[in-house]
C-alpha cells in the first residue's frame, strides 16, 4: 500500500465490508475457490475459516466420482496445471462426511455442483436446497478436464440456459453461475445466466491447456490436457470481469491468479464485488486472510467506507 | 500440522547431488512421526510456485532435517540457500510409518536413493534393531549408511555399477535374504516406484506384510486438491487416494499396482 499503516490501525467501525450474493450476505468479499480448499475441514488447522467471507467447496456430482488417472498436475512459469477430473464422494458420501464440519462454521458454505445432464443439475441442486444451512450454489458449468459434461454446459448459451432455469425451479438458494472462460466472448452467456435467474456469476474458471516433457515427448498430464490456473491467469480474468460487468448487473466474483489484496482489487476495479483465491492456497495457505487485511488497508488509505465503492471503479478517462 | 517460518541453521553438501538441510523447527520436530514429510516454501523461486515435499530425515529437539537430491529447479534453488536464510515450512505432514513394537516382527528396511533419509526416524525410534537393504546406481547414491550403523542395525548396500557393496539391484539382496530365512519379517521401502512395485511383489510372494512409501506431485500437502492420488483397494473395488494425507505410507497389499503408474 502507498500510505504508512501503524499496527491497530485496521480496525474502522464505520468501514463496510461486507457484500451479498443474492440473499446471501457475506461478511467480506473474500472467498476461497471451489477445488482448491477442499471441503473445509483440511485448512482448519492453519487458519481461522470464520474469518474468510466464505468458503466453496469442491465439485460435486450425485454420485461419487472416482476422477482421472495421474500424474494430475504440472508447474508452469507463474502457474499450474490440473486435470483432477472432479473426483468427490458424492452427494451423499458429501452430506455423510462434510456437512456437519461445514454447518459448524459462521461463515456460509457454497456448495459447486455439477452434473452430465440438465436432470442432474436439477436433482443436485434439490438435494442441497432441502438440506438447510447452505449458503449458496455454484453451478460448474465449465470443467475442462471432464468429457462429457462440465465445460459443454458452459461453451452452449441454449444448454446453459436450460441448466440455469432448471436448478432456479428447485431451489430458491442464491445460484452463482461460474462461466467458462473457453467462449470468444463471456458476454452471450453472463446475460443468459442472468436471465435465467442466476443471482451471480463466478469468472473465472481455469483455461484449457497442456505441456509436454521434451526427454520423453510425453504430456506431463495423464489426461493429456488440463486446466491452466494461478497468477499468469490473472490479467485475462481481469479483462472477462471487465466484459460481463458492463453486460449484466448481477454480482460478480472474480478469480484466477489472485496472490495479495492488490490483485483482488484490480478485481474489484474491473467489475467484481467479490473475489475467491484459489491456485495461491495451496503454496500459501494465509492467502485470503492477508488479502483480508490488505484490503481494510487499501480502504483506509483512501479514505473509502465502503468496499462496494471499488466495484468497476476502473477510471477510463 | 503447522505452518511455520523456519530459520536455516546449516544446509551443506553430503555427497555429490545429496545435500542436508537442518531447519529449526521446534514445533514441527516435536510432532514428527517416521515417514512423515515437509512441504517447503522455497522463496527463490518467483515463477516456480508450489511448495516441493520433502521427508523428515532426522527430528531432534529445536530442528528438522531433510537429506534432498538436486534434481531441477526448486531443489538447485534451495542449494543455494544458506544458513540464517528463512522458508516457510508445513509439517510434519501425512500418514507415516508403524514403529515396530518390541519382540514383533523383525523390520527389514529397502531403500532407494533419498528413501534412505525417509527411513532413518523409523530405524531410530524402533526398539526392534533389523537389517537395511540399501541399493543405488553408484557409490554416490548410497546415503547416511554410517547413521544407520551407528544405531546398530546391518546394512547392505548395492549399486548397480558395482562401485560400492554388491553389483545388482537391491531387491536381489533383499530376496537372497528372505530365501535364507523369512520367517517374522516385515519391509518397510522408500523409493522409485519400481523398486516398490519390486518390494510388493517379493512381499507377496514371501508372505510378509510390507508397508511402503509413494510419491506423487503435490500441490498443497495438506490433502485439498487431489493431484497426489494413487490407486488403492476397497472392499467394493478401489478408488483413488491422496498420497499427502491417507499416505505417503501405504500397506502394500492395498495398493492397486495394476493400475499405479
Ligand atoms: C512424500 C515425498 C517425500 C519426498 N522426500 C524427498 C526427500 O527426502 N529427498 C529428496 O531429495 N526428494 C524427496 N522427494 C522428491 C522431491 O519432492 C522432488 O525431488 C522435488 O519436488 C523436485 O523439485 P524441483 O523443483 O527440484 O524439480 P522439478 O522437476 O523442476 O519440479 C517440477 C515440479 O514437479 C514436482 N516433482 C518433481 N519430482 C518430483 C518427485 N520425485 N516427487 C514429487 N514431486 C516431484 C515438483 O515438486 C514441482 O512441482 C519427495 C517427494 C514426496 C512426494
Ligand atoms: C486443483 C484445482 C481443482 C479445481 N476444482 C474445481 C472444481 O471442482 N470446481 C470448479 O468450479 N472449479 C475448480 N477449480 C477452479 C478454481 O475454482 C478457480 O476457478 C481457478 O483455479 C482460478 O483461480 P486461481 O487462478 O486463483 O486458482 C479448480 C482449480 C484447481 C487448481
Ligand atoms: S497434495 Fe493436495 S491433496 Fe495431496
Amino acid at each position: 500500500m502507498k500510505c504508512g499503516m501503524r499496527n491497530g490501525e485496521r480496525e474502522s467501525p464505520k468501514m463496510n465490508l461486507s457484500v451479498s450474493i443474492g440473499k446471501l450476505t457475506l461478511q467480506n468479499p473474500v472467498m476461497v475457490a471451489s477445488g482448491t480448499f477442499g471441503y473445509g475441514a483440511e485448512y482448519a488447522r492453519l487458519l481461522d475459516l470464520n474469518q474468510l467471507g466464505a468458503v466453496v467447496v469442491k465439485g460435486i456430482r450425485l454420485s461419487p466420482v472416482r476422477g482421472n488417472p495421474t500424474p494430475r498436475t504440472a508447474e508452469v512459469t507463474s502457474g499450474m496445471l490440473n486435470a483432477i477430473g472432479l473426483q468427490g464422494p458424492g452427494v451423499d458420501g458429501f452430506i455423510e462426511k462434510y456437512w456437519s464440519f461445514l454447518k459448524s462454521l459462521r461463515v456460509p458454505a457454497i456448495i459447486n455442483i455439477w452434473g452430465t445432464t440438465v436432470e442432474e443439475y436439477a436433482e443436485v441442486a434439490r438435494r442441497f436446497g432441502d438440506l438447510g444451512g447452505v449458503g449458496a450454489l455454484e453451478l460448474n458449468v465449465s470443467c475442462p478436464n471432464i468429457k462429457e459434461g462440465g465445460a459443454q454446459f458452459g461453451t452452449d448459451p441454449k444448454l446453459l440456459a436450460r441448466v440455469v432455469a432448471a436448478c432456479r425451479k428447485v431451489t430458491t438458494l442464491p445460484l452463482i453461475t461460474k462461466l467458462s472462460p473457453n467462449v470468444t466472448s463471456v458476454v452471450p452467456y453472463a446475460l443468459v445466466a442472468e436471465a435465467e435467474g442466476s443471482d451471480a456469476l463466478s469468472i473465472t474458471n481455469s483455461f484449457p491447456a497442456m505441456a509436454i516433457d521434451i526427454e520423453s515427448r510425453r504430456p506431463k498430464l495423464a489426461n493429456v490436457t488440463g486446466g491452466l490456473t494461478g497468477p499468469c491467469i490473472k490479467p485475462i480474468a481481469i479483462k472477462l470481469v471487465w466484459d460481463a460487468r458492463r453486460a449484466v448487473k448481477i454480482p460478480i466474483i472474480g478469480m484466477g491468479g489472485i496472490q495479495c489484496a492488490a490483485d483482488a482489487i484490480e478485481f474489484l476495479l474491473a467489475g467484481a464485488n467479490a473475489v475467491a483465491i484459489g491456485t495461491a492456497n495451496f503454496y500459501e495457505p494465509q492467502t485470503a486472510l492477508a488479502v483480508i487485511a490488505g484490503i481494510q488497508d487499501y480502504l483506509k488509505c483512501h479514505d473509502i467506507t465502503d468496499i462496494r465503492e471499488l466495484t468497476g471503479a476502473v477510471r477510463l478517462s | 500440522m503447522v505452518e511455520r517460518t523456519a530459520q536455516i541453521i546449516s544446509n551443506e553438501r553430503d555427497t555429490d547431488a545429496y545435500f542436508r538441510l537442518v531447519l529449526r523447527a521446534p514445533e514441527i520436530a516435536r510432532a514428527t512421526q517416521p515417514g512423515q514429510f515437509l512441504h517447503l516454501r522455497i522463496p527463490p523461486l518467483r515463477e516456480a510456485l508450489l511448495r516441493r515435499p520433502f521427508s523428515i530425515f532426522q527430528a531432534n529437539g529445536e530442528t528438522v532435517s531433510v537429506l534432498y537430491k538436486t534434481i531441477g529447479k526448486g531443489t538447485d534453488a534451495l542449494a543455494r540457500m544458506g544458513a540464517g536464510e528463512e522458508l516457510s515450512a508445513i509439517g510434519p505432514l501425512g500418514h507415516g510409518f508403524t514403529v515396530p513394537a518390541r519382540g514383533g516382527e523383525t523390520p527389514l528396511l529397502v531403500a532407494g536413493g533419498y528413501g534412505m533419509a525417509a527411513m532413518y526416524l523409523l530405524a531410530e525410534r524402533s526398539p526392534q534393531k533389523g537389517m537395511v537393504f540399501v541399493g543405488g546406481r553408484r557409490r554416490v547414491d548410497i546415503l547416511c549408511e554410517a547413521e544407520f550403523r551407528k544405531l546398530g542395525w546391518e546394512v547392505r548396500a548395492t549399486t548397480e555399477d558395482g562401485s560400492y557393496g554388491e553389483k545388482g539391484m537391491v531387491t536381489q539382496s533383499l530376496l537372497a535374504e528372505l530365501k535364507r530365512d523369512s520367517g517374522k519379517r516385515k519391509l518397510f521401502a522408500c523409493g522409485p516406484t519400481a523398486m516398490l512395485k519390486a518390494v510388493a511383489k517379493i512381499a507377496d510372494e514371501f508372505k510378509v506384510p510390507a508397508e511402503i512409501s509413494m510419491d506423487e506431485h503435490m500441490c498443497c500437502g495438506v490433502g485439498v486438491c487431489l493431484t497426489c492420488v494413487i490407486p488403492v483397494k476397497t472392499a467394493s473395488g478401489w478408488e483413488y487416494q491422496r498420497t499427502c494425507t491417507e499416505g505417503p505410507v501405504f500397506d502394500s497389499r492395498e495398493v492397486m499396482w495394476e493400475v499405479a503408474r
